[in-house]
Parts: structure tokens; sequence; C-alpha cells
């Protein structure tokens, strides 16, 4: 996949990678392999924790909303969070805690400035659910969609330091549209930040 | 429950003894001339010898983890939901060993046993043991069935520590490590429950104390009170509560009632009690409970458990209970916050579950097969490494 290889340029051989909200441990499994780093992720659902137990991955059950107090300032060279950002209660504050621990970060979320999220929203009034965010409003983890330019407004208003950005489309590629517009053209953003 | 023979059960087991004659230096300084270990093992051992589990048991546990003694056995071991064919610890894969710890009363020598130098019961002369010098008698043991690696240490609670003493003090012995319901070190609460235990056995009249063996008798109230101390914190208030509420055995609240009303978690402690006391040597249970209390895993590395456990090689799983207030998942959280901080494979639950403290003696499901899991993972990696 297109997001994990990105990722995975990202890491430096043998790093000490934390993952927060690891899902089934994949992206740990394959910058082992592949990076040799020394990972572990944080996950609370029972169905991911189980996967990460069957694959060998470390996972820690924690609840990233009750704080990563227990993780020392850089204690990890690269803080990861995939997907999870819109599900957190405070995801500025995660941001800063992910930036105390990790010499820097690799934050991916889904783009809700996405045309088909506009047409939805412009066109049909109504909140997107789709292949990509199937949940509907009123039962979804999704409780903070943010779009690139949102997420760009924080990082200047918090005086972090974007490293790189990449803008991916529905097929996880990316395009002349995600690069010139990726606000609009992006479905998966994925930025890697310090301080 | 009575026997039946189950397809997921190893069956009827038969205890063995090991004797040993190579006196064992203990931390106290003193010395154990000889000794006997007894044990079980279910499952066989595998050509390479790579697949051993060895189990550490608890306060009050016994080598009988699994299995039956024999057809009219009124209950099987310990911890027969965890261990047996097609169970969380798989006898069909594993060949696990259980044993009684050195100090205990279930066959291992202990206070109850014959003082080689006196001729009479150790009694209260039994050396102090700490966790250290069970693990140096397990040691022994696992040289003489020729188990020069364990595939896992496994343990709850007092368990848990013996596990995390192996992995740091014979780091290469041990592939991995589970700890389960345990903690670096007891808190002061833990350390207080543990003092009124050993108070309400001194104080009975019948401790002459230590030498109750000698006058043929023994402090079966103060250890019933100690148990019934003891089983109150290993439980929850919202479990005692479900189980027996405010629910009257005998007599009634009624104004002018005849009898006192008696509840029925008053007769169910009594009885938890009376059956300990029945069956459990208290000065055991005063080495047992010192031990717990001054074990703290970070004090021969200056209170930093992290150091401690960058001794250690093995890969970790930790398990806490949400309701344990006792071991608390925050007490686990301490052990995997060291092991993250020394580099160390770790991986982590915290399992939902209303019974407290003994919830890990029990089939809770996610329990189960998270620690199934990750011990057939275990397993596949030591065909990986063959």
């Amino acid at each position: 996949m297109q997001l994990e290889h990105i990722v995975r340029g990202w890491i430096r051989e043998g790093s000490r990678v934390l993952d927060l909200g690891c899902g089934d441990g994949r992206l740990l499994r394959d910058l082992s392999a592949t990076r040799n780093v020394r990972g572990y992720g944080l996950e609370i659902d029972p169905h991911g924790i189980a996967l990460c137990l069957d694959a060998g991955v470390n996972v820690i059950e924690q609840d990233l909303d009750r704080g990563l107090g227990n993780f020392p300032d850089r204690s990890f060279d690269t803080v990861i969070m995939t997907q999870t950002l819109q599900a957190v209660r405070f995801p500025h504050l995660v941001l800063d805690e992910m930036l105390r621990i990790g010499s820097d970060c690799v934050i991916t979320f889904p783009n809700f400035g996405n045309w088909r999220c506009r047409w939805h929203l412009g066109g049909g009034g109504r909140m997107p659910v789709s292949r990509f965010l199937p949940y509907a409003w009123y039962d979804t983890p999704n409780i903070h969609f943010c779009t690139v330019l949102d997420f760009e407004a924080l990082c200047r208003q918090k005086n972090i330091r974007v490293l790189d950005r990449v803008v991916l489309d529905a097929g996880g590629g990316q395009s002349i549209g995600t690069r010139l517009l990726p606000n609009l053209f992006g479905m998966t953003a994925i930025f890697r930040v310090t301080r | 429950m009575s026997f039946e023979p189950k397809t997921d059960s190893v069956g009827i087991v038969t205890p063995r003894v090991e004797h040993f004659d190579e006196p064992l230096h203990l931390s106290s300084g003193q010395v154990l001339p000889a000794y006997d270990i007894v044990y079980e093992t279910y499952g066989e051992l595998n050509a390479e010898r790579s697949n051993a589990i060895l189990i550490c048991h608890a306060l009050s546990g016994t080598h009988h983890a699994a299995g039956w003694h024999s057809e009219t056995d009124r209950k099987p071991g310990w911890w027969d939901h965890c261990i047996g064919p097609g169970k969380p610890i798989d006898t069909r894969i594993f060949h696990v060993v259980s044993l009684n710890n050195l100090g205990g009363c279930a066959g291992s020598t202990g206070p109850a046993a014959t003082n080689p130098a006196t001729g009479r019961p150790w009694g209260p002369d039994f050396p102090a043991l700490r966790v250290r010098d069970w693990v140096a008698s397990q040691v022994r043991l696992a040289d003489r069935l020729g188990i020069g690696r364990w595939a896992a240490v496994i343990g709850g609670s007092l368990g848990g520590m013996q596990a995390m003493r192996w992995a740091i003090d014979h780091p290469q012995r041990v592939a991995h490590c589970v700890v389960i319901a345990a903690a670096l070190k007891l808190s002061a609460q833990n350390l207080a429950f543990n003092e009124i235990a050993r108070q309400a056995i001194t104080a009975d009249p019948d401790f002459h104390e230590g030498w109750f063996l000698e006058h043929g008798t023994g402090p079966r109230r103060g250890l019933a009170i100690a148990r019934m101390v003891g089983h109150v914190t290993y439980l929850s208030d919202a479990l005692m509560g479900d189980k027996f509420g405010r629910e009257i055995k005998h007599g009634s609240t009624a104004e002018g009632a005849v009898s006192d009303p008696e509840f029925q978690v008053q007769s169910y402690l009594r009885y938890q009690g009376d059956q300990f006391a029945d069956n459990f040597d208290a000065n055991t249970y005063l080495l047992m409970t010192r031990a717990l209390d001054y074990f703290d895993l970070a004090r021969d590395f200056g209170d930093d458990a992290a150091e401690a456990f960058r001794r250690a090689t093995a890969r970790f799983l930790v398990m806490s209970f949400s309701s344990d207030w006792r071991f608390s998942p925050a007490r686990s959280l301490e052990i995997v916050d060291a092991l993250i901080s020394a580099g160390r494979d770790v991986s982590y639950t915290e399992i939902e579950a209303a019974e407290g403290h003994d919830s890990f003696l029990l089939p809770v499901a996610r329990y189960h097969e998270a620690l199934g899991l990750y011990l057939k993972r275990a397993h596949r990696e030591l065909g990986d490494a063959a």
C-alpha cells in the first residue's frame, strides 16, 4: 500500500517507533521487517489487540484519551498516528504529547476537504458516508474531522514544523490533482512534523 | 464439579518428587542443606526440549494446577480452566511443569517437614525465603528435568513476580515471560493487609510461637481469619454485591426477632476460612506473605525497574483485570512502562472482568483468548528457530 510505503521512507533504520492506534499492527510489522525498528503499538479495540498478539506485534492496551503521560520526553524516535487523529477527544493535545514523546511525528488523517465530502455536504446537504468514512454521523468514532488546510493552520498556530506532506487520492496514489489541489483531491493526508 | 474424562482435560495426573542434596544458599544468608520439590507435568516434552512452560504459583497455590489426582477428586487443579488440550496453555503443543514452591505445604520441603539438624519439624525455624530463592530452586528443578530454556515462564500475582525474577536473573533461560495481575512491588495497602493476616495467625493461642505441630494443634482460627481478609481483597465490591448482596441466611432483621441475622457473605467467608485452615500450614502462610512483602524488583538496580529489565531478553506479556484493586491495572502498567523504557518487547492487555484479583484464576473469555493467541505465536516461533 502506498501509505505504508511513504511512511516507511520516513523511518530511520533501527529507530524506536510508537504507533498510536495501531489496529492490527500491520504497519509496525512492516517497519520491523523492513526498517528493523523496535516498535510498540497502542490500541483499545480488543479485536485489534488480539490480531497484534497473533502477529507477534508489541501492543499495549491504552486509551489515547486518557493521556500519554506514562511515556517520557523524547523516548521515541518517531511517534506515528494513522487515521486516528479524527477519533480522539482532544486532537491538539494528543499532537502536543506526540511531539513531546517523539523526535518527529507521522500523522495521517482522512481529508474532509476532499471534493467528495464537499459534494455530499454542498450538493446533497448530507454528511458524507462512503467506503472511506463508512459511519453515520450519530454513531461514528470520528468526532474531529479536519481538512488539509485546517491541519496546516493548527501547525502554524502551535509552531509545529511540517517536514513532509504527501496527499493521496481515493485510489491511494498521487496525481496532478493531489499535487496542485491537495485539499480538494486528497483523500488521505500524510504529514511528518516536528517541533 | 467432579471427575469426567473430558477431552479438554489433562486427565488423571500423578505428582512426582525430586530430591536435592546440594545445599541451597538463600538470600537470607541461611543454607538449606537438602530439600524435596514436588511437581506435576502435563503434555509431552518435544525432542528439542524447547516447548516447556513453567507455571509459578501464587500465595496459596500448589503443584496441582491441572487435571485430577483420582476419579473421586471433588475438584481439578487450580488452573484447570487454563491448562489442557486446546486450552490457552495448550498441552497438545506445550510441556507444562508446575511445582509447589519451597516453603510450601503441599509436598515440597517447608516448615512442616523435619529439620535434619533437630529431628523435629522446622516450624518457625524454617529459613526465610525470597522470590529469588524460589527461582534458584526452580532452576535446579529445570536442570534436573533437562530443560535449558523455558518457552515461557508464566505466573499470576506472586507467581508473576517469580516469572519477572526468572527473566532478570536467568535471561538466557526464558524465551517468554507472562506476568498476570502482578506488581513490581507491593503497595503500603498490600503490606498492611498481609500484616493483618499475620497478626491474626500469631495472635491465635494455638500458634505456640510457630511450634504448633509439636503441640499437636494449629492456629486454625487465626489462619481462617487471615484467609478471610485475603479473600475479601481478592474479590471486588461489585462482585460481592452481586453474589451475596445483603441476603440473610439465618435469622431475621425484623423487630423482636429471636435470633440475630446472619448474612450470606458471613457464612461464605467462614466456609472459605475453615476450608483453608484445614489444608494450609500457618508457618507457610507467614513465609509466603513475607516473601511477597519483601519483593521489590528494582531494589538492586537503584530503584529503577527499567535498569532491572535491561538484563532480560525475554519477550513479555503483561495482563491485568479492571476490577482488581489488590494488584490494580496501574501496578501492571508500571511493569509495562519499565519494560518499554528498557526497550524490551512487551504486550499488555487490561481485561474487563468483575471478579477482582481472583479473575486471573477464572475462565474470563478475553483473557484466555489473549493468552492463548500469545502462546500459540510463541510456539510458532519455536518452529522458526529450529
